[in-house]
């Protein structure tokens, strides 16, 4: 359980921080402040899943923290915290899923994006509200709310940019086309997702897949772009395999409190 | 190029089409200006908040609840584009207004209210 928690924030985490970075640089005032109300909720919730992470993690700290070998972590004294879990480790025990991480791109690329893995939260979430861990649901309740609202804004800037000019069209395609093999990592079990399946904790997200791609489709049908066939997909976030952008996202995000621990503002 | 000289006052809003340069892209410059009204308790009026840039009602609903409900500052939004909400001339504020000055009786303060009356 603690490495799903773990995972869940990770994502969160991740995503954020990538649409944290359009904060100043979006496209227009009212989209700068959207994209940037979603990295805070998406922030948000990864608070919340570090939070039930690190106590779990005090509950039995030795056996869930030997994957880490990052030194700065295994140096703190005393229990760990949210901020702990975030900001020090590195690349390699993050548990994110690869399409969290890519870099942000154009607004093309952050929208599919950011749709593709919304509408894999909202069928995430709306199970996990019913989980049989109490703090979970909870968690996933609340973010449910949040997390509908960003499947029904990414999804109208999908429809308005694949149905809209010639360039806008051809953008997403190209977004689309890059994303694509990021995307079959959603629904492939890793171990803890197997284990939580068991445990009946969460469903195994293969479950995710059909749904998830009826969804898409349909969105893909309004916006006239087409769905790729499935293929070849990359793999790995979950096991700590990263793309080398996580390492650059994490340097920028990890720079103050490796170099001030427990600074505070 | 099309230009014309437009003397802008506050509370004048959009009534002509946004000059479009030749050969410029599709973008934010060509998005109408729309007026948005924020409800913030059940019972109260909208009141005007303030305006905003999008592309349809749809987009205009969804960024104001982006832009001006992030404090839960309402629970209902209309939006209404801009040009189409007509202003009073400022230079008739004299004929307009000024002839109200002198009719105190049509303010309807010449009754004892009872004490229970709180929100008058």
């Amino acid at each position: 359980m603690f490495h799903l928690t773990l995972h869940l924030a990770d994502d969160a985490l991740i995503i954020g921080h990538r649409n944290s970075e359009w904060t100043g640089h979006g496209p227009n005032l009212e989209q700068d402040i959207a994209i940037s109300n979603i990295a805070l909720d998406q922030i948000g919730q990864a608070r919340n899943f570090y939070q039930y992470a690190a106590e779990l993690c005090n509950n039995n700290r030795e056996a869930y923290t030997k994957f880490i070998s990052s030194p700065a972590f295994h140096q703190v004294s005393g229990p760990i915290d949210e901020d702990d879990l975030a900001y020090l480790r590195d690349a390699m025990e993050f548990r994110n899923h690869l399409l969290a991480e890519l870099k942000k791109g154009d607004w093309a690329v952050t929208i599919t994006r950011q749709f593709f893995i919304s509408l894999y939260q909202q069928l995430l979430y709306t199970d996990l509200q019913y989980s049989a861990d109490k703090r979970l649901a909870a968690i996933a309740e609340k973010s449910l709310k949040e997390v509908n609202y960003h499947v029904r804004w990414s999804g109208e800037w999908v429809i308005r940019l694949g149905d809209g000019t010639e360039e806008s069209h051809r953008r997403m395609e190209t977004a689309i086309d890059q994303l694509w093999p990021y995307v079959g990592e959603l629904f492939v079990p890793a171990d803890f997702q197997l284990e939580a399946a068991a445990s009946g904790l969460l469903k195994n997200p293969e479950y995710y897949r059909q749904p998830w791609l009826e969804k898409t489709g349909a969105a893909f049908e309004q916006a006239g772009l087409m769905l790729p066939a499935p293929n070849w997909y990359q793999k790995g976030g979950k096991q700590g395999i990263h793309t080398e952008h996580l390492g650059h996202l994490l340097a920028e995000m990890q720079y103050l409190q490796r170099s001030h621990p427990g600074a505070q503002w | 190029m099309k230009t014309f000289i437009q003397i802008q006052r506050y509370g004048d809003y959009g009534d002509r089409e946004p000059v479009k340069a030749e050969g410029a892209t599709q973008n934010q410059a060509d998005w109408p200006l729309w007026e948005v009204f924020i409800r913030s308790k059940m019972g109260l009026d909208h009141k005007h908040v303030g305006s905003l840039h999008a592309a349809d009602a749809q987009m205009a609903i969804e960024n104001a609840r982006d832009v001006y409900t992030r404090r839960q500052e309402g629970i209902s939004i209309w939006v209404v584009e801009s040009k189409y909400i007509h202003a009073s001339n400022p230079d008739e504020a004299a004929s307009f207004y000024d002839p109200a000055n002198d009719k105190v009786y049509r303010h309807p303060t010449f009754y004892d209210l009872p004490d229970e009356l709180k929100a008058m």
